[in-house]
């Protein structure tokens, strides 16, 4: 078992054009480093200089959004569904 | 007689973050950094005297567009009030209001539908599609069937009903998500990805966001080709507010109004004010919250241009505040017992705002200032109705309209 993250369409480049990818469960910050390491450049795109989310890419465990949880610590769970969405969108 | 300008040359989608150029297709978000996407333009000129020969509408400004006109029920060139009842009762010496609310499904959102419509038929989309909070609901799905194109509206299932009513009637597929707006538009924003559809706020958003310029164009010709002092706009994703400032800095850039400097001014309810309280925090960005209250059309807990909204209304000296539900009904019902205009909550919250602002003294009551009601109250009627109703209920007969005391 694991769990699995959803690729926006700006990221798919790095995944090989993968939509969907699994990864290990664990605190959010531990995912997104395994996925970086599996995807090179994948990191940057999504975290800024500083280690933090850039402010325009959302991203969510199951329903939330991690801003509403505990952020890049949240727990990853077994079978969560992560989704990295662009912010920008509505209105 | 009347002449379209011809659009100008789209040179390319540009990231307001980073700088990178993209080709101008459906798209909206940068590759590399995530920032948004906005339209360039070649370097263009365009006189008072060719927008005055224009139709009477949006497309009047076709030279600040980034398509023809090719899907249009005639949305804008709104009316511009002078409101001094209204002026007068908050203690103003020159104020106005402009009444979006005069499009043809009734509030603002036909303005940047019209050109995102038209830019989706311009690239070959036969399917229009959008998260609303149901403004943009009714106006996409009247477009599309004008245009006859398909539509597929996504909104949050708690809408009021009139908002639901006025898009179910264009018989396009209206899908009720079991959701608040911002869950919505994440669903939209996930399915974008994988459908061949033009989402009019997603994948055309850069496109759609050009057409609110086309109020801040309209406010300064009627004025008499002049910028007001101060403007006051409701804020939802932010994105009204930093086209209007966008549409003043075009107009003096262009020369065609006097750079008299202006102030903008956003304005949010309690139950969702992150743009409201990251102003009043002092923040660059603006922190997500679950949206509450009567003020459903700017129901947006998760700002996209929030960062923008920010700092234009710090560039310009404005402000950007909240205000109560209770401020917003007193601010719908202020509005038409003065001046006769039946505003939905965003005009509630937008005059409630200005009042709040201006007993605070963060406003000037004495320069030009202008009032954005963006949409149509009888589309929220439940905002208001537990609030008015008849004076009296009598029987059809003299005696009883006496008994009344009606013929005092």
């Amino acid at each position: 078992m694991s769990a699995s993250v959803r690729i926006p369409t700006p990221l798919r480049p790095l995944t090989g054009g993968a939509a969907e990818v699994p990864v290990a469960p664990g605190p959010l910050s531990a995912v997104l480093t395994e996925l970086d390491a599996s995807y090179p450049g994948l990191g940057e795109r999504v975290l800024d200089e500083s280690g933090a989310l850039r402010r325009f890419v959302n991203v969510y465990v199951g329903d939330d959004d991690v801003r509403f949880l505990s952020g890049l610590d949240t727990e990853v769970a077994e079978g969560a569904s992560v989704s990295i969405v662009p912010a920008v969108a509505g209105g | 007689m009347t002449a379209t300008l011809d659009p100008p040359r789209v040179t390319s989608l540009r990231c307001r973050e980073c700088g990178a150029d993209y080709p101008a297709g459906p798209t909206h978000v940068c590759e590399r950094c995530f920032g948004p996407l906005a339209v360039s333009y070649a370097p263009f000129t365009v006189t008072r005297e060719e927008i005055e020969s224009g139709p009477a509408s949006m497309w009047r400004y076709a030279a600040f567009l980034p398509c023809a006109p090719r899907v249009d029920l005639g949305a804008g060139f709104t009316r511009l009030v002078r409101a001094d009842n209204l002026a007068r009762a908050l203690g103003m010496r020159d104020l106005w209001v402009k009444d979006d609310s005069g499009n043809p499904t009734h509030s603002f959102k036909d303005r940047v539908v019209s050109v995102a419509a038209s830019k989706a038929v311009e690239l070959g989309f036969t399917t229009l599609a959008c998260a609303s909070t149901g403004n943009l609901a009714n106006s996409v799905a009247a477009h599309a069937a004008r245009a006859g194109l398909r539509a597929v509206v996504l909104v949050p299932s708690d809408l009021e009903a009139g908002k639901i009513v006025t898009t179910a009637v264009y018989g396009q597929t209206l899908v009720a998500v079991d959701g608040s707006y911002d869950d919505v538009n994440r669903l939209c924003a996930e399915v974008a990805d994988d459908l061949p559809w033009a989402f009019v706020n997603v994948n055309l958003r850069p496109y759609y966001a050009e057409g609110s310029k086309t109020l801040g164009y309209e406010v300064a010709e009627q004025l008499g080709w002049r910028l007001p002092r101060q403007v006051v706009v409701p804020v939802a994703s932010g994105s009204l507010l930093t086209k209007v400032d966008r549409a003043f800095r075009d107009l003096v850039a262009h020369g065609l109004v006097d750079d008299t400097g202006y102030a903008v001014y956003g304005a949010q309810s309690a139950g969702c004010n992150p743009v409201a309280d990251a102003f009043a925090n002092g923040w660059e960005t603006c922190r997500p919250v679950r949206a509450t209250g009567i003020a459903k059309s700017l129901a947006i807990g998760n700002p996209a241009d929030g960062p923008y909204a920010l700092e234009v209304a710090r560039r310009t000296g404005g402000a950007v505040a909240d205000v109560s539900d209770d401020e917003v009904v007193a601010g719908i019902r202020l509005l038409a017992e003065t001046e006769g205009i039946f505003g939905e909550t965003a005009g509630g919250v937008t005059v409630a705002t200005l009042r709040r602002l201006l007993g605070e003294g963060r406003l000037d009551a004495d320069v030009t200032t202008v009032l954005l009601n963006t949409g149509e109250g009888l589309k929220t009627l439940d905002a208001v109705a537990p609030h008015v109703g008849p004076t009296v209920t009598i029987e059809p007969s003299l005696a009883a309209f006496r008994k009344a005391g009606l013929g005092a």
